[in-house]
């Protein structure tokens, strides 16, 4: 099937700035999910709130725009109340691990059947600039104008800590790892991760001197390296890409239908 | 032993009506003096194939239900105070999103962690204007468990026929307490279902236009129809839109849906009114006492009469008005600062003859508190 036939077109343009990095991760998924000859109406898309979250709205799967943070929470309830539903969320960093961080470890740790994509831009673009939990220490935010003394997490680490059992990362420079890693993530039974490293040239790019979009995209490209690389070991500083994690662990929602087979037979 | 009737708290009477109500999912937080709902339902549901989750806190159990409404079923909360304050945002993407759910809140002491294993009905506001911005909400109370089983039922009810969400308002005493409850047979009590829509798949289905009727058919999410759900001010397409037109329809859709059938969704109960001297007017556990009160002094060839609002939300003003015109005092009895008793003044005709009976410090107000506020209010002394 063609990209476009995935889009809602009559929703164009986006809303996103020149050289948002959203554009590609929107890209790499609608491929991940050709590639998989999935049907868009299998799909359930629910994303919170940020610039990041309106990747939704483009989509022509079943979309839910929550509210911020919550996401995964709505995508338990989605999941739980119809697991044969293919629950993808889409979520900023942010969204996800700020204000939605709790969310995101109990989702982690109860291993439903999820694909969540972190588009890591490290900022609150929507609103305009300040830093997230992922800005990381000594950069520069609308609300770290003397730098930010906040230091930022490892979402694989963080991820693999909760007990996801798929954590994958690479960046919007490595636009085909983008839609493997989420082709990955959605054949994965289980809670997934893809933590997706993109630029926000408006703000990040801006208040960091980071150049332009392609600037930033050359970042990522100069700044990570294959998971084990001997890169890696040589430098230490550089940013792994690959899959951190692939295993397999009972669902959860098929461990639900077990306590639904064990009650009715206490019943009968 | 007949099992349709049953000696519980009122909690599990709430249980018992939502299965009976056909309760599909259940998402919630322990937490006192609610925590039997959820104990109830983590046994009770997957038996019926049904689904019950812990969730990680009272916001995720809130989206956790939306979710799962969305998708075609019948979903409740369960919580009380410190629960019901995290919930409020959810609760406004449901009220904007129109979503089905019931939300029971087992009142206790406030506010912050308050008096966690004591009486009150300090989140009556709360319920009305707790989450942010302009719209209507229904909320609905009960004083005994057989009008717990009736209210959970009507809960369930008016949340499918507005597409909305439905407060129940519960308090410790009918919560905890323990009387006789009779379950009524299959199809004794009508059950709304959920309306669907009659658009076949492939055809343009727009989930936000409303029927003639005001009534929104709806489309199982993840089923024939793929449409967008969002908290932002939307089109019938559910798509975000910033055009004024469309924001004064949909706040005005939201608001009227509710108010403009306010007599349909009255629920009340009447004793004693017709030459009743003295009106009070109670909900919840506080009407008990207030019930009993009436029935005891008019042993005594007293004019007291009681009005027991069931429906809270959105107010009934013009029975209240209509009780209350021929009435000397109005007697407002509730266990706040008088969350009720403000409404109840403004929609009388002549406020000043509204009093509060009313106790707020965690004890369960009794016939003879509400006797000495009359005998106060009579120019008698306590
Ligand atoms: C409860 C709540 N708090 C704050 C906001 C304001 N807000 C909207 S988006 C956002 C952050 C967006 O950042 P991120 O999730 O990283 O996504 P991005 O916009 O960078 O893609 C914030 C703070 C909100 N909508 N809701
Ligand atoms: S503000 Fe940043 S994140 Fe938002 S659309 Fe613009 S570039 Fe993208």
């Amino acid at each position: 099937m063609s990209i476009k036939n995935y889009l809602r077109e009559r929703f164009f343009p986006h809303m996103w700035c020149p050289g948002c990095g959203h554009g590609i991760i929107l890209n790499g998924l609608l491929r991940a999910v050709d590639s998989l000859g999935m049907q868009k109406s299998e799909i359930v898309m629910v994303s919170g709130i940020g610039c990041s979250s309106r990747i939704s709205g483009y989509v022509d799967f079943h979309t839910l725009h929550t509210i911020h943070g919550r996401a995964l929470a709505f995508a338990t309830g989605v999941k739980m109340s119809k697991p044969k539903l293919n629950l993808i969320v889409t979520m900023g960093d942010g969204d996800a691990l700020s204000i939605g961080g709790n969310h995101f470890i109990h989702a982690a740790r109860r291993n439903i059947d999820i694909t969540a994509i972190v588009m890591n831009n490290r900022i609150y673009g929507m609103t305009g600039g300040q830093f997230s939990p992922l800005s990381g220490y000594g950069t520069k935010a609308t609300t770290a104008p003397y730098t930010n003394i906040d230091h930022d997490f490892d979402v694989a680490e963080l991820s693999k800590a909760s007990g996801a059992t798929f954590v994958a990362r690479t960046s919007v420079y490595h636009a085909q790892q983008v839609s493997k890693l989420i082709k990955e993530a959605i054949l994965h039974k289980g809670f997934s991760v893809v933590e997706i490293m993109s630029q926000c040239p408006t703000y990040f790019g801006r208040k960091n001197k980071m150049g332009d979009a392609v600037d930033m995209m050359n970042y990522y490209k100069d700044h990570t390296t294959t998971i084990g690389s001997k890169a890696k070991k040589e430098n230490p500083d550089l940013i792994e890409r690959g899959i951190f994690v692939q295993k397999e662990l009972p669902e959860y929602c098929s461990e639900y239908e077990k306590i639904i087979g064990k009650a009715m037979k206490g019943r009968s | 032993m007949n099992e349709k009737v049953r000696f519980v708290q009122g909690n599990e009477a709430c249980v018992e009506a939502a299965i009976y109500a056909g309760l599909d999912f259940f998402a919630g937080y322990p937490i006192t003096p609610s925590t039997e709902i959820a104990e109830h339902l983590s046994s009770r549901l997957p038996g019926k194939g049904g689904t019950f989750i812990q969730m990680e806190d009272e916001i995720a159990s809130m989206c956790a239900i939306i979710g799962a409404s969305l998708t075609g079923n019948k979903v409740m909360t369960a919580t009380s105070g410190p629960g019901f304050s995290l919930m409020q945002e959810s609760l406004g993407y449901a009220i904007m999103a129109e979503i089905p759910c019931v939300i029971v809140n087992v009142q206790r002491g406030g506010p912050s962690t308050g008096l966690p294993t004591s009486v009150s009905q300090g989140d009556v506001g709360q319920a009305l204007w707790g989450t942010h911005g302009d719209h209507a909400i229904i909320a609905l109370s009960a004083s005994n468990h057989q009008d717990v089983f009736a209210m959970t039922i009507e809960a369930f009810n008016l949340a499918e026929t507005y597409r909305t969400p439905v407060i129940l308002l519960l308090d410790e005493v009918v919560g905890h307490m323990r009387e006789k409850l009779i379950i009524p047979e299959d199809g004794e009590i009508p059950l709304v279902q959920r309306l669907r829509t009659s658009v076949k798949g492939g055809v343009d289905y727009h989930p936000y236009l409303p029927r003639e009727d005001g009534r929104l058919p709806m489309s199982d999410f993840g089923g024939e129809h793929r449409y967008n759900v969002t908290g932002l001010i939307h089109d019938m397409w559910g798509f975000p839109s910033g055009n004024p037109a469309v924001a004064h329809g949909l706040l005005r859709h939201l608001v009227d849906k509710i108010w403009n059938n306010v007599h349909q969704i009255a629920r009340y109960k009447e004793y004693y009114l017709d030459d009743a001297s003295t009106v009070l007017i109670s909900y919840g556990s506080s009407a008990r006492s207030a019930l009993h009160l009436v029935q005891n002094r008019r042993q005594r060839g007293e004019r007291l009469g009681l009005l027991e609002l069931q429906t809270l939300w959105p107010f009934p003003a013009s029975i209240v008005r209509d009780r209350c015109a021929s009435a000397k005092h109005v007697v407002v009895v509730e266990m706040n600062m008088g969350q009720i008793f403000k409404a109840v003044k403004m929609a009388v005709n002549d406020p000043g003859k509204v009093f509060l009976a009313n106790r707020i410090d965690g004890v369960f107000i009794t016939p003879t508190d509400i006797r000495n506020i009359l005998r106060l209010i009579r120019g008698k002394g306590v």
